[in-house]
């Protein structure tokens, strides 16, 4: 492991790449082992996250690939600007953010992370610093953005901020009864809200099956903030929660959960509209526990995420049926609508996304997960890779159509290779 | 690359005639596993072996020579085995010789034999293994031992010697390695109902090759260091280890 603590050491770092290639690492959330390179290096960005330069006028900032989404907000957000793209939280870097190209809950409307770059700057691994861009350079660019740290290490990017008044969320809630109503209403209502995403109930049984609390909301204007807020709150809020550090092993079981989304979704609103709430409490909730990754137990969890195109509700039903009735715990599920497709790698496609935490230790999670990738495979959807840790390899070439096309232009990028993680050992990518 | 649910994609067996170690790569095969190299003595007799790996669903099955008790050509074996371009994920090491008990008491030689090939043989090659995983920074090594490595019986404890210097040199191993990604699983069996065993009465708790897969498969999903079958042996096997001598001596099994 080394560190980089400036954009201009990149270049020496990418020659301490052997047999074992090299690879960049931001902050780690990744659920999956995209950042992971055993046997070989890893070039830790997060000593390099300085703020080139930032235009409060435009909303337009150049930034170091190694800081990260917290920091960015909080230098801009007083100004005015908020991140156009934002995962479900904020401790993730810049440079992770363009490799995975990530989605937020506002993909149906702006795409992804990659759509407002408006310009990054590559180190290769052949020694050369390339500045790429959406157009001048959309091969290489959109083989970057979503390449999952493949082509070489992105040590700065300029991004497009978007303008908001407060640091407030104007949000309705709504419940879902089944999956079915929730379809319906994030079909006939999400293009009028900025932000939408539902959390939805995969335990449930019979009519209730994928019962859902659907919430969706936009930047609040100055005069929807609470009386007596400010309009920019100060600072990020300290955690106020922790997970415990010695958990049961089996904390998280089917009865546990079970509860749980019962007295959630009893405890949501049946319909709520106009709610002001604080931005990190409407996209970083689980920001708010600190260590909740620990309920999981001393195995951890296997974080699933899929896509399958519009039209294909169907198989979602399948789908969620197939989680519902499986023995592994689904216990955190996530549903949202997609907007179109970019990068070669990248994730989204106009579709519903689904993404489930289960516990690592159940036993028959490795079928379940297989069985639902053929189910994806066959509609034409795929998988996340920036969150996967099992996919059967042979389904990629399938799930990614844009792979050949993404080999082409990383082998001119990296002819030798030299950028190398578990994922891409794994998945021969 | 193992995955998060310990799945390997590539493996190494040494002892590649053994049903215990042919029915765990089946057993790997039909998951992720689609690379499988058999190393043994006579690799010309595996070819039914290898089909059957592939019937499984490996895909690129190879068979090289291996001898455990060639201690000389064992770091040249591990080079050729390991120069390749994939990975190896896991490495099961299930190689033994039996014996015959009567004869080793009277026959040193035969019993030197045999100690060099389960257990001074296996040290000879795990050490250039472990090298090679360490250097690519993942890999799980399963070592086959034996109940009777726990504590030996009047009717095999040559055997039962070898087993209990193999046992103990890879929970050791497995220790030191900890931190490296590097795994160790010492593997534990009743008496296993095999070819090894045919003629002798099976003990109680006796098991099959298939049953054993199936432990390791899931041992590796667990990523345990102990893998007892059947499972209940671990209990039993804590009483008999502090049963007194005497006694012992009078249990008939």
């Amino acid at each position: 492991v080394h560190r980089l603590t400036h954009p201009a050491q990149a270049h020496a770092a990418l020659d301490l790449a052997d047999g074992r290639g090299i690879v960049a690492r931001g902050l780690g959330r990744s659920y999956g082992d995209a950042a992971q390179n055993a046997g070989g290096q890893v070039l830790l960005t997060t000593g390099m996250r300085g703020v080139t330069q930032f235009d409060p006028a435009t909303g337009r900032i150049t930034a170091e690939a190694g800081i990260s989404i917290d920091e960015l907000t909080r230098r801009t957000l007083p100004a005015g600007w908020f991140v156009p793209v934002t995962a479900g939280t904020r401790w993730i870097t810049l440079g992770g953010a363009i490799a995975s190209d990530i989605h937020g809950k506002n993909h149906h409307r702006d795409g992804s992370f990659g759509a407002h770059v408006v310009s990054l700057e590559l180190q290769t691994p052949t020694g050369e610093r390339l500045t790429l861009t959406p157009d001048g350079t959309p091969d290489r660019f959109w083989a970057t953005a979503g390449g999952m740290g493949l082509t070489g290490i992105i040590v700065e990017a300029t991004i497009q901020m978007v303008p908001v008044e407060t640091s407030w969320m104007r949000v309705d809630t709504e419940r879902a009864r089944d999956l079915e109503d929730v379809l319906d209403r994030m079909a006939r209502g999400d293009d009028g809200y900025r932000y939408s995403v539902a959390w939805i109930d995969l335990l449930a049984h019979g009519g209730a099956l994928g019962r859902s609390i659907l919430t969706r909301g936009d930047h609040a204007t100055r005069a929807e903030v609470p009386e007596g807020a400010a309009y920019m709150a100060q600072g990020a809020p300290g955690t106020r929660l922790a997970a415990p550090r010695l958990v049961p092993p089996a904390l998280l079981n089917r009865h546990s959960v079970g509860a749980f989304n019962e007295l959630w979704y009893r405890r949501a609103p049946r319909s709520e509209s106009g709610k002001a709430r604080p931005l990190e409490s409407f996209f970083y909730p689980l920001d708010g526990v600190r260590g909740w990754n620990r309920l999981y137990g001393p195995r951890g969890l296997v974080q699933y995420q899929l896509v399958v195109p519009l039209g294909q509700e169907a198989c979602l039903r399948r789908i969620v049926a197939r989680l519902r009735d499986a023995d592994a715990p689904a216990c955190l599920g996530v549903l949202k609508r997609l907007g179109g497709r970019r990068g070669l790698m990248s994730f989204p496609l106009a579709g519903w996304t689904l993404a489930v935490d289960f516990p690592a230790r159940s036993p028959d999670l490795g079928r379940l997960l297989d069985d639902v990738d053929e189910l994806v495979a066959g509609v034409g959807g795929r998988v996340y890779l920036a969150k996967d840790a099992r996919l059967r390899p042979e389904l990629l070439e399938s799930m990614y159509p844009g792979l050949s096309r993404w080999r082409e232009i990383r082998a001119a990028l990296d002819p030798e290779r030299s950028m190398r993680s578990d994922l891409a050992r794994r998945m021969s990518l | 690359v193992k995955d998060a649910l310990g799945s390997v994609q590539s493996l190494l067996v040494l002892g590649g005639s053994s049903e215990i170690a042919l029915a765990t790569a089946r057993a790997l095969a039909a998951g992720r596993t689609r690379t499988v190299i058999l190393a043994a003595r006579r690799p010309d007799e595996l070819a039914a072996a290898a089909d059957a790996l592939v019937q499984a669903g490996a895909r690129n099955v190879e068979r090289v020579e291996f001898d455990a008790g060639d201690l000389q050509e064992h770091e040249q074996f591990v080079d050729r085995v390991f120069d390749r371009d994939e990975d190896i994920d896991a490495v099961l090491v299930a190689f033994a010789v039996l014996g015959d008990q009567a004869s080793m008491e009277k026959d040193a030689r035969a019993a030197r034999s045999l100690i060099e090939t389960n257990f001074v043989g296996a040290v000879s090659v795990i050490l250039p293994i472990v090298e090679r995983l360490r250097a690519q920074g993942h890999g799980s090594l399963i070592v086959l031992s034996s109940v009777a490595a726990e504590r030996p019986r009047r009717s095999n404890f040559v055997y039962g010697a070898s087993k209990a210097g193999l046992d103990a040199f890879a929970q050791g191993l497995g220790d030191a390695l900890a931190g490296t990604g590097v795994d160790v699983m010492v593997v534990r069996p009743g008496f296993v109902r095999t070819k090894l065993t045919a003629g002798l009465e099976p003990a109680p708790l006796s098991t099959t090759p298939d049953s054993v897969a199936e432990a390791i498969v899931d041992g590796l999903r667990r990523r345990a260091h102990t893998v007892w079958v059947p499972p209940a042996l671990r209990w039993v096997m804590t009483i008999v280890r502090h049963l007194p001598r005497p006694l012992f001596r009078r249990l008939d099994f």
